[in-house]
């Protein structure tokens, strides 16, 4: 025990922390470059982001060596071997993924508005694009000015996610009138309505192609520069993610974040305080839905084919799943939760189901028929999510309030007489 | 000089009449009671004005202002600021930030006022910072500024409440038995700050309660309510001796007898 604390304190040391962190990442990341078989190294890397999170360093030294993670050594690290493509595959997936966690967030962690819908939004972003960068839209616009060049595509990051929030505000106006469990029947409504329309809107006018989708999407273009490998869009990616990552945290300790979580927690008190319900709940939507759009785009253009099965109720669920697994309004939890699922699901348990698979090849093992590892994958992902769900029910890293210094504002407040009641005249910065 | 008054007021649910035909004047400054027994409709009385509920008839008006039909967000901004019979505190939050949403109708700053956090942004954000804290001071929550809401005890919950409804700089506060829970102690120091507010704030205070030493010691006028209608108004002295008051709360006998204590 008294070696356990003795390490504690030695850990709290800030000098000691950078040395120890600085000395794992370098391990990890060459790792990473220099081995064949670098997946838990690789994994270990990109823990390293999780490690900083809770390191005691200052909040500006640590967005300042994730940024340098996140641009620099990642990417180089992994360009090492054979599964660079696939390392960034991941790391673009897992960002998309996180982007759309935050913006359910928002909705769901926030506003407490429950949205069973949300894929529908990425399916905007992405369709908004896709119809735009291939001959599609020459089918409802003359000219044959189609397909857009890929230039066009960084326009369209923002028009997907302006588009989106329309849509998120279209589908709020007559559906926040319900609430709770009403809610979320409706808005799983919306979500299969969307995807059953792109899936029939080739007659009679052929706008999406269908179930057939949509090909060929341009991949975007910056200066003549094409963007068509994963280690390309993994840097688009990270790009969003950073701008969403800081709209949120401002979002999250203003006025509108704080409005937010008063309509979550009392609807009639949050009234009563002057919140208008509808506009506040509506704004929750159309955020929410902004980040899924503008990463739909992303989609779409680093797939180079969408077709509306990738926008199933399946993808809400999961996107619902991440933030629950991470902390309901929880910034970093949700993160954390969204990195989590999406790397097990593309790298570990796939990883899993190989190495398996092999072994019984090889003979060293057999496992029957019946509970062969690629049908136990979900079983497993299944598995792990009760088990997180029983040993932190309240996610992985649970929200936090955020605490004012009290020293700080008693020397301050001291200065000005007492503001309340509006006959004093004090207004507390309010223009009358 | 009249703040506020009902005129008529009907409110209805299905066949029953939780209002019915309700006049009142509510002088300003002062402060007013609305007691009557279980059921007689007094909550009800405060969601029609507050706009939770909207009346079926009657007219209602703030500074000779008509806010029948004005959305309840919008009456908050008008002057009318309430707390809750069953605490509506945002539970998750911190004491702090329960009293700045409270300051929601004073902030100017917008989602992009927000997301560049100008110098004018952060300043208006400081200040509202200080004035929740000044407002803690005043209901004497100072200390607990951190906390989180519904981790703090009955007592503290209710003036956390009335910290809260203060913020929106109210011209009218309507506090729904602010003192139901609360041990005699937590009483005296209510009654207290029910007074200060009256005095050093010069907001007009409306209060249901059935804690008749509160009310008795407070009022300056009391309305009486029984099933929905307006049955005795005046000031404490003639209230505590009219028959059909007593005969409200007590029964008939009983007004035969005498005193409300």
């Amino acid at each position: 025990m008294n070696f356990m604390d003795k390490w504690k304190t030695k850990l709290q040391h800030l000098p000691t922390q950078a040395s120890i962190y600085t000395l794992f990442v370098v391990v990890t990341a060459l790792s990473v470059y220099f081995l064949d078989k670098s997946v838990v190294a690789f994994l270990l890397l990109l823990g390293s982001l999780l490690l900083l999170y809770f390191t005691s360093f200052k909040n500006s030294v640590k967005w300042a060596v994730g940024g340098i993670l996140l641009f620099i050594v990642i990417p180089f690290a992994t360009s090492g071997g054979l599964a660079h493509e696939s390392y960034m595959e991941v790391a673009t997936q897992c960002g998309i993924y996180i982007a759309m966690a935050l913006g359910l967030n928002i909705v769901v962690g926030f506003a407490g508005l429950l949205d069973l819908g949300f894929v529908a939004f990425f399916a905007i972003g992405a369709y908004t694009y896709a119809i735009f960068a291939t001959p599609q839209a020459n089918n409802f616009i003359s000219g044959q000015l189609f397909p857009l060049s890929g230039s066009s595509f960084w326009l369209f990051i923002l028009i997907g996610g302006f588009v989106a929030a329309l849509f998120g505000v279209l589908l709020g106006l007559p559906v926040l009138r319900v609430k709770g469990d009403y809610l979320a029947i409706v808005t799983l409504g919306f979500g299969e309505i969307i995807r059953i329309i792109f899936n029939n809107m080739e007659k009679p006018i052929n706008i999406t192609n269908g179930a057939m989708g949509l090909s060929s999407i341009q991949p975007p273009n910056l200066f003549g520069l094409k963007f068509t490998f994963p280690h390309q869009f993994y840097f688009i990616v990270v790009g969003i993610l950073v701008i969403v990552i800081f709209t949120v945290r401002r979002l999250e300790h203003s006025k509108m974040g704080r409005s937010w979580k008063a309509i979550r927690e009392n609807e009639i008190a949050a009234q009563s305080m002057g919140i208008p319900l509808i506009r506040t709940k509506l704004t929750a939507f159309a955020v929410g839905a902004s980040f899924s759009g503008m990463m739909g785009v992303v989609f779409a253009a680093k797939q180079t084919f969408i077709d509306p099965t990738s926008f199933t109720l399946l993808e809400s669920i999961t996107i619902l799943v991440m933030v629950i697994l991470g902390g309901m309004g929880s910034v970093p939890g949700v993160i954390l939760g969204a990195a989590l699922v999406t790397i097990l699901n593309l790298q570990v348990l796939t990883e899993l189901t190989n190495w398996l698979n092999q072994l019984t090849m090889n003979g060293t093992i057999s496992i029957p028929n019946a509970l062969s590892p690629s049908k136990m994958q979900r079983f497993i992902f299944g598995a792990i999510l009760v088990c997180i769900a029983i040993f932190r029910p309240n996610g992985l890293i649970v929200a936090k309030n955020r605490k004012v210094d009290a020293e700080q504002l008693k020397a301050e407040r001291s200065h000005t007489p007492v503001p309340v009641g509006q006959s004093t005249g004090q207004s507390g910065g309010v223009a009358k | 000089m009249t703040i506020l008054k009902v005129a008529k007021l009907v409110k209805r649910f299905g066949g029953l009449t939780a209002v019915d035909g309700v006049d009142f004047a509510f002088p300003k400054g002062k402060i007013s009671a609305v007691i009557g027994p279980n059921g007689a409709g007094k909550t009800t009385f405060f969601n029609v004005i507050t706009g939770i509920y909207k009346p079926d008839e009657g007219e209602i008006e703030l500074d000779g202002k008509s806010i029948v039909n004005v959305k309840p967000h919008l009456i908050t901004s008008r002057g009318i600021a309430r707390t809750f019979q069953n605490i509506r505190l945002f539970g998750s939050m911190t004491v702090l930030e329960n009293v700045m949403v409270g300051m929601h109708i004073h902030l100017k700053t917008g989602l992009f006022g927000t997301l560049l956090r100008l110098p004018r942004n952060r300043a208006e954000e400081k200040r509202s910072q200080e004035e929740a804290y000044r407002l803690l001071e005043y209901v004497g929550l100072e200390s607990l500024l951190n906390e989180q809401a519904n981790s703090l005890s009955y007592g503290a919950q209710r003036r956390l409440e009335i910290a809260r409804a203060l913020a929106t700089r109210p011209k009218v506060l309507l506090l729904d038995e602010p003192a139901a829970g609360m041990n005699p102690r937590e009483t005296v120091d209510l009654i207290g700050l029910i007074k200060r507010i009256r005095q050093e704030l010069e907001i007009t205070i409306i209060l249901i309660e059935h804690d008749m030493r509160l009310v008795m010691e407070l009022s300056d006028h009391i309305l009486v309510l029984d099933y929905g209608t307006k049955i005795a108004e005046g000031i404490p002295e003639e209230i505590r001796t009219n028959p059909r008051v007593i005969e409200a709360y007590l029964g008939k006998s009983a007004a035969q007898q005498g005193v409300i204590s």
